[in-house]
């Protein structure tokens, strides 16, 4: 909320500067977002008084204007405004004058004509908005007052920002009241005195919904003067206050909601029909309202009608129909407490915020609307005459808010807090927020006042309490406990660790968004049954992802555009998916591999990683659980990965991720003109690990025998090491495959693979006959089994 | 004899020249082999008379030993010469670049959020994790955020059909770890959290670390030191806090906390004592039971802590960027 500071200074004036007031503000739970000066540096501008007003000889959009500057004589000024004619009077800046930005004002000569100062527009003042026109001052501005004085523009823009529980506080009384509880400071009241009715001039008014309309007051005022002008004061305030001057009656609406806190509305009395009815509106029922927009009604909605129709949005907007024109000459006010659980979330539904919507959801005083309407009625007939008839009061005692007392206990603060507080200081700020404090055995009984609708419980008053006694003033004391152990598990691999191990095989880690693009992700998942989210925050984040792939290839395909070529990238997070209708959440981690095997350097060769490079990073990673054995890389394709080069990660017979080549047409769609590798693995069962179990190391010798064997080139290399594994048994403690061979002079469709096998016993040692034993035994199972040979 | 001191000179000036071990290796051939010079001295020792024999002998056994000890002096020297031209051939240029990979690097929102983990986990925090997509009752409801409550609209939430909704803080996860574990309970929950709201400070996913300690006696300077605490070992400096009264649904007294920073003020964290309502819907005595909370960006802490002056870079994985954080 935004209000003047001269303004809350004539309620409560601290000796204190701006900054200073402001800090109080902000530590008393006023968060200040901003203040700045009403107006920028100028000076030597005044009012003044243009006396005549004639085109310039030569120029068909000049004036020459003779202006009272109150310097003595006139003043000649050549003016270039439309509007600028004789009569009127305007912000004059004198010869010397600077105004902001530094501009200096000299006498000069314009096409020939002799110019002595200038007339302002609000822009070039820095003061307003409108700049196709010189400003125009009130008739009774006094010549040749400084306008800094005349317009009051000493003065600061203070911005609140405030939190949903203070609703008491959207006024200059409600800031005014915490100012002065903060600064130890009283009130000073304006003069609210109230108005007495002249006329008897009553308008029937009925409440058919009590409950969520507890009180309602109106009043008519009768023969106003509808070509009143609202006094520039109360204009600077409005403006000050982020509100746009209208007419007398709305600016005296907006001037009391600014001031008391209290949202008042006038009715143009002529277009009511018969009386006032608060009801709830039908559902369906149509309503203008005075933005011009037609809103159809709901049935949890309140709305002022008549026996016409609905003619207001209770609490929210009025209605066009019935609105304050400028032929209006009867006025009905009308000022009432809602409640708040009926009037919020109904503006947000139909799309709006008004400064009376934002004020009734919070809470409004609910005694304060005879004294809004009583200011109201003084001020309206103050600036536009007419005569006030009674003030009229519907209310229903029994769905007014209920103040009931709160026990404060004197232990439970000094243990929440954390703090002792003296008994005078805790009475004494209860009594200044306008508390009724009432003293018991153990503390105090505590009544809030009616405008207080946060406090309801004892830690209400605690947090009233360590508010005004100040945050600051709380000790900083360690807590002392019990030494308690958090769980330290060895069976599972710290995700960190995970992280590490790609790090320093060269990967770098990367944040994607949950959300992605809903193209993207299709084309690499037809299959997916994706969570769409009802309000995303633009067309290319509609979708929770599936994979984590998606985010890798959008991070890939930007990089490549910002001539990063060679990309190694990972990312953990959750994927998201619908399984069986339900929501599942998976924590993964994937990788993603493009460009060159090795950064370029001086000693290594210049190849494009493949992969097997990113097969290696992927069996680092799995290598952390202690039980590498437990996994395999099962051929298999998928949409996103090239058939050739694709596979199921599985631990066991479950499955736990893919790894592969980015499909050939994918890369083109996506203008990857390079290779590009991923692997995804869901990390609850990748990642269970194994505790080591010692084993005896064997005293005995080990033995390595190499065999070359021709094989059919579908036969894949586990296939070979699980037979040769089954094959020796107990002796064998490693098998390696150390070459693959190719070409001349082996018939194409087979190929060379060489295994290195290391065999020892953990009894005695092998003997040559044991040896030749296991590997005759070998090869002939290999024969037998995968059609292998020898090779010579 | 002459005949013997000639042959041992000769010997000696045979060694001098030997420039390698091979041509050395042929002069102890030529002389102590089996059929050396000076070994033939010894086998015509029977031709010399009987008493000549011994003294005869003895000199052609000195001269062997003689030249054998010039022989091993020499393949030292020649040794050394070999090992240092040897090593001379093998010296490297050691200010060329390693070989092999390059290390990558953590993101620096995780590696500010892992640092902010092992702080709290040093000072007896224990980490407790929940999912991102929520439902109403643990983001909002048990929060003390009802329905209607102007929080609510305060919070920019991303719903699904289903009316799950994304997580808007990481507070629903106080609620799950209370009931499950119960109280006492110190813990942090760090994570992704999300807000349909996107300009230049708000990005619609960041990070939080949320933190909750429940126990007998537990106050609001209790808190006060541990964000104290924390936040000088994060920035490794003295630093100063104020606590400004602010509001949250689900802590009161609350407070949002600023860290003095340059001239100024820099706001860093909310907080407060833990709602009696909050306690009361996972069946916490609040009367026994007090407890503090606080919820922290992590990426306003990684700007501050190293620097970044736009949020949005931490999205943006250029690796130009995320290279600069190792």
């Amino acid at each position: 909320m935004k209000f003047s500071e001269a303004w809350l200074r004539e309620w409560v004036n601290p000796r204190m500067s701006t900054e200073t007031l402001v800090h109080e503000l902000t530590m008393a739970g006023l968060e200040v977002d901003s203040f700045e000066p009403v107006a920028p540096e100028f000076h030597e501008i005044v009012v003044g008084h243009v006396l005549s007003c004639h085109p310039h000889p030569e120029a068909d959009k000049l004036s020459v204007c003779s202006v009272d500057a109150g310097t003595g004589d006139p003043l000649q000024i050549v003016c270039g405004a439309p509007n600028v004619h004789a009569g009127m009077k305007a912000p004059t800046a004198l010869p010397g004058a600077r105004l902001p930005g530094g501009l200096k004002i000299c006498r000069t000569k314009l096409r020939g004509v002799g110019s002595c100062g200038m007339l302002c527009s609000e822009a070039e003042l820095g003061i307003g908005e409108g700049a196709d026109g010189i400003m125009p001052l009130p008739p009774d501005a006094p010549i040749g007052d400084d306008l800094r004085d005349y317009l009051g523009l000493e003065d600061t823009v203070i911005d609140v920002d405030l939190t949903p529980n203070r609703g008491d506080c959207f006024s200059i009384l409600g800031i005014a009241r915490e100012t002065a509880v903060n600064t130890k400071k009283s009130l000073n009241w304006p003069d609210l005195e109230a108005v007495s009715a002249e006329v008897d001039t009553e308008f029937p008014i009925d409440v058919r919904a009590p409950e969520a309309c507890p009180r309602f007051c109106g009043r008519v005022i009768q023969g106003i003067d509808p070509a009143a002008e609202t006094p520039q004061w109360m204009k600077e305030k409005l403006r000050r206050s982020g509100l746009r001057p209208i007419s007398p009656v709305v600016d005296v609406t907006n001037y009391v909601m600014m001031e008391l806190g209290q949202p008042l509305h006038g009715f143009d009395l002529d277009t009511l029909q018969e009386g006032i009815v608060v009801r709830m509106a039908k559902s369906g029922e149509k309503l203008v309202l005075l933005d011009g927009r037609e809103i159809a009604l709901e049935d949890d909605m309140l709305v002022i009608a008549d026996h016409g129709g609905a003619r207001a949005l209770a609490g929210i907007m009025g209605g066009d129909t019935s609105g304050v024109s400028q032929d209006t000459v009867n006025v009905f006010f009308e000022v009432a407490f809602f409640n708040p659980a009926q009037i919020s979330g109904r503006a947000r539904r139909l799309g709006l915020h008004t400064d009376a919507s934002l004020r009734f959801e919070r809470g409004v005083d609910p005694q304060g609307q005879r004294r809004a309407i009583e200011r109201a009625t003084q001020l309206l007939t103050m600036i536009a005459g007419g005569r006030p008839g009674p003030v009229m009061e519907v209310k229903s005692e029994a769905h007014l808010p209920e103040r009931a007392p709160v026990v404060l206990r004197r232990s439970r603060l000094a243990t929440v807090l954390g703090a002792a507080i003296d008994d005078d200081e805790v009475e004494h700020i209860l009594t200044s927020l306008g508390m009724e404090v009432v003293g018991e055995e153990n503390g105090w009984s505590v009544a809030p006042p009616s405008w207080r609708f946060d406090i309801a419980i004892e830690e209400d008053l605690i947090e009233e309490v360590a508010r005004v006694h100040g945050y600051d003033a709380i000790p900083e004391t360690p807590a002392r406990g019990d030494t308690t152990f958090d769980r330290v598990t060895e069976t599972v691999v710290p995700a960190s660790d995970v992280n590490r191990v790609l790090i320093d095989r060269g990967y770098r880690e990367v944040v994607t968004y949950s959300f992605v693009d809903e193209r993207l992700q299709s084309v690499l998942f037809p299959k997916a049954k994706p969570i769409r989210l009802n309000n995303p925050i633009s067309s290319e984040m509609t979708d929770m992802r599936v994979s984590l792939w998606p985010g890798l290839i959008a991070v890939l395909t930007q990089n490549l555009s910002r001539q990063q070529e060679r990309v190694r990238i990972f990312e953990s997070g959750l994927k998201f998916y619908f399984e069986e209708g339900e929501i599942r959440q998976v924590p993964c981690v994937a990788a993603l591999m493009a460009g060159l095997r090795w950064p370029e350097q001086w000693s290594a060769e210049k190849v494009p990683g493949d992969f097997y490079d990113l097969k290696g990073d992927l069996e680092a990673v799995l290598a952390l659980t202690g039980a590498a054995d437990q996994f395999s890389i099962v051929a298999e394709t998928h949409p996103a990965l090239h058939p050739g080069q694709s596979a199921r990660i599985r631990r066991g017979a479950v499955h736990v991720g893919w790894i592969g080549a980015v499909h050939p047409a994918h890369l083109s769609r996506f203008n990857i003109n390079t290779n590009a590798y991923l692997f995804e693995m869901e990390m609850d069962i990748a990642l269970e690990s194994r505790i080591p179990t010692y084993r005896g190391i064997s005293r005995y010798p080990a033995v390595r025998r190499d065999l070359a064997l021709l094989v059919e080139e579908r036969i894949s290399a586990e296939s070979l090491v699980k037979e040769v594994r089954e094959g020796v048994g107990e002796l064998l403690r490693e098998v390696r495959i150390f070459d693959i061979y190719r070409g001349d002079p082996i018939d194409s469709g087979l190929k060379s693979v060489a295994l290195g096998l290391i065999l020892q016993d953990s009894s005695r040692t092998l003997t040559d006959d044991d040896v030749e034993g296991v590997v005759q035994a070998v090869i002939s199972r290999l024969e037998r089994t995968l059609k292998a040979r020898i090779r010579d | 004899m002459d005949n013997i001191s000639a042959l041992l000179a000769e010997g000696r000036d045979t060694v001098e020249s030997s420039d390698s071990l091979a041509a050395l290796d042929e002069v102890r051939v030529r002389y102590l082999g089996k059929k050396g010079l000076l070994t033939q001295q010894l086998k015509q020792l029977g031709s010399l008379p009987a008493e000549e024999r011994p003294a005869a002998g003895q000199a052609i056994n000195r001269a062997k030993q003689a030249l054998q000890e010039s022989i091993e002096v020499r393949k030292a020297a020649l040794r050394a010469v070999a090992l240092e031209a040897e090593i001379e051939s093998q010296s490297v240029d050691v200010t060329l670049p390693g070989r092999g990979q390059a290390p990558g690097g953590a993101h620096p929102v995780t590696r500010t959020m892992g640092r902010m983990e092992e702080i709290f986990r040093r000072a007896g925090f224990a980490v407790y994790s929940g999912p991102e997509i929520e439902d109403e009752f643990h983001n909002f409801e048990a929060l003390n955020i009802p329905e209607q409550h102007p929080a609510r609209a305060m919070h920019d939430t991303f719903y699904f059909p289903s009316g799950h909704l994304l997580r808007t803080h990481t507070s629903p996860v106080q609620i799950r770890a209370m009931r499950e574990d119960g109280v006492p309970i110190r813990m942090i929950a760090p994570g992704k959290v999300y807000r349909c709201d996107s300009d230049q400070t708000h990005t619609p996913m960041f990070h939080q670390v949320e933190g909750l300690v429940v126990d007998e006696g537990i106050s609001f300077a209790n808190l006060k030191a541990v964000l104290h605490g924390f936040l000088e070992t994060f920035f490794e400096r003295k630093v100063q806090l104020r606590f400004r009264p602010s509001y949250f649904p689900f802590t009161e007294p609350s407070a949002e906390v600023d860290v003095s920073w340059g001239e100024g003020w820099l706001e860093v964290l909310g907080c407060g004592m833990v709602h009696p309502r909050v306690l009361e819907h996972v069946g916490v005595d609040a009367e026994r039971y007090t407890g503090y909370a606080f919820g922290m960006g992590v990426e306003r802490l990684a700007m501050l802590r190293y620097g970044v002056d736009d949020l949005r870079l931490f999205f943006d994985n250029d690796l130009r960027f995320l290279r600069q954080f190792c």
